[in-house]
């Protein structure tokens, strides 16, 4: 490898991640450790591949990310809603400030007991669980950035005759676009967890069973490799959205307008 | 020449913790169609304030505010201001995205005549190679002219102007001053400008509102003969005079 590919962090990560594959396969090689409990990387790798190629983790990793985006949506339409309303009056926002409060340290995967009782097993579930994991911290970053907006592009608004939605619509939401990307960011982090975890309580619906379902049935039957290939899913995706999705987005938007907040 | 606007004994007063403050007292003038007035004064003596009541960002306690015999009760495009703050740009829109936006949603303006009409007031302000550059890839100085073509654009009845200048660095001040006669010497707008500086005031303003701080009231009226000079004899005497107004 060249000095100047070495400078890259870029190419330093990847030399990381192919280290730590190495030492996997060597020490799992070595150690005889039984395939039953931590199978080598090449075998993942392999496993990996191979699910990938016959569309069984691809199948599954969509129905996750389908769930995911239902639950988010809806998720951000109320955030939204919720946010319109704390800004526009006093009790809106001590409404909201109140319900952050009270749900933000509750954990999604404790809701699940409940979400059973209430919509049983199935996508309903998975979907309650997901807005309640998005909502709060999409909410609070819409009203933080709707909060603020300076006063002075609000008045050039009123200013062109806007009020209202109109207002809301034209001025506040994308003016307050670097803090409502943000939450959105911290949204998907948090939904992409709970929904792995989600489903492996209620994905026993089986059709419908998603990513999370498909590492644990995969562990009722001891395929370890699968087990290991459907994290690796978990995590590829997970960069995936962060690394290249989100980045273009900014890239497209906040970086461009010269509006992005160092927070 | 017609009063444009009437400011008739307007009172402005905020609650404060501490209270009522009074920010303006017992304000009256006219602006005639075409002029150029000059609301100056010391920090404190509410100009910026009255200009936020004739915008209809803040409603006066007392008197009346009309423009053309219509009493002003809120913002609109009939009155556009140019503010002091660069970020009256919006930062997602580009300079012609920044004049298109209000003349779609003020003037309802079809997408074709609406780019047609902004980059005419960009050509005016001399931004015609910024028309597809963001707001945070200009200067200070190129910002406030972006908010002046796009004011200028809407075609209002007055243009408002809160210290667009007191933010730029000297020589830049100077240029838009200049720059800025040449725009109302070709548009004819009437234009009314609030600031504390004395020569911007002697060189901008057709006629001159002095007004002392602690509640603002009117001290003098002043119809300026310097109008559009400098450094004359005249327009130095006029500042002599100013000054011993505001002393």
């Amino acid at each position: 490898m060249s000095a100047r590919g070495w400078q890259r962090p870029a190419v330093r990560k990847a030399a990381i991640v192919a280290a730590l594959l190495v030492l996997w396969e060597v020490v799992t090689r070595i150690g005889q450790v039984s395939p039953l409990l931590f199978p080598p990387a090449s075998t993942v790798v392999a496993s990996f591949l191979r699910s990938l190629a016959s569309g069984e983790v691809p199948g599954y990793a969509g129905q996750s990310l389908q769930v995911l985006l239902t639950g988010m949506a809806i998720g951000a339409a109320i955030a939204l809603v919720l946010s319109t309303l704390a800004v526009t009056s006093r009790l809106g926002a001590e409404f909201l400030e109140t319900l952050t409060a009270m749900f933000n340290p509750l954990p999604a995967i404790a809701l699940m007991p409940l979400a059973l009782l209430w919509f049983g097993l199935g996508v309903k579930s998975l979907i309650f669980v997901i807005i309640h994991s998005v909502l709060w911290p999409m909410s609070l970053n819409t009203y933080t950035g709707f909060v603020t907006v300076p006063t002075t592009l609000r008045r050039v608004g009123q200013n062109f005759g806007l009020s209202g939605w109109r207002l809301v619509a034209g001025i506040l939401l994308p003016a307050a676009f670097p803090y409502i990307l943000s939450g959105v960011k911290i949204g998907w982090a948090f939904a992409w967890r709970t929904i792995i975890a989600a489903e492996m309580v209620f994905g026993v619906a089986g059709s419908q069973g998603g990513l999370g379902w498909f590492i644990y049935q995969n562990r009722f039957e001891m395929n370890t490799d699968l087990v290991f290939a459907g994290l690796l899913t978990v995590i590829l995706i997970g960069l995936l959205v962060e690394n290249l999705f989100f980045r273009w987005l900014e890239r497209r938007t906040v970086l461009r307008w010269g509006m992005s907040t160092s927070h | 020449m017609t009063d444009l606007l009437h400011v008739r004994d307007v009172t402005i007063s905020y609650a404060t913790e501490n209270g009522l403050f009074t920010a303006v007292e017992d304000v009256s003038f006219g602006v005639a169609t075409g002029e150029k007035f000059v609301l100056l004064g010391p920090s404190g003596c509410g100009k910026s304030t009255l200009l936020k009541a004739v915008a209809g960002f803040i409603a006066p306690a007392r008197g009346a505010i009309e423009l053309e015999g219509v009493a002003v009760t809120r913002p609109g495009p009939d009155r556009v201001v140019v503010f002091q703050e660069f970020d009256q740009l919006l930062p997602w829109k580009t300079v012609l995205g920044n004049v298109v936006y209000p003349l779609r949603v003020a003037r309802r303006l079809a997408a074709p005549a609406a780019r047609e009409t902004a980059l005419r007031f960009i050509g005016l302000v001399g931004l015609d190679r910024f028309a597809d550059a963001y707001p945070h890839q200009l200067s200070g100085g190129m910002k406030q002219r972006v908010a002046i073509a796009r004011s200028l654009a809407l075609d209002p009845h007055m243009l408002l102007m809160d210290e667009p200048f007191a933010s730029l660095d000297a020589l830049t001040r100077r240029k838009m001053q200049e720059e800025l006669l040449g725009i109302w010497e070709a548009t004819r707008k009437t234009i009314l400008f609030v600031t504390h500086s004395i020569q911007e005031a002697v060189l901008l303003g057709d006629r001159i509102l002095v007004l002392s701080p602690g509640p603002g009231r009117v001290r003098r009226l002043i119809s300026n003969p310097a109008v559009g000079q400098r450094e004359t004899d005249t327009a130095v005497a006029v500042q002599c005079e100013v000054q011993g107004i505001l002393e």
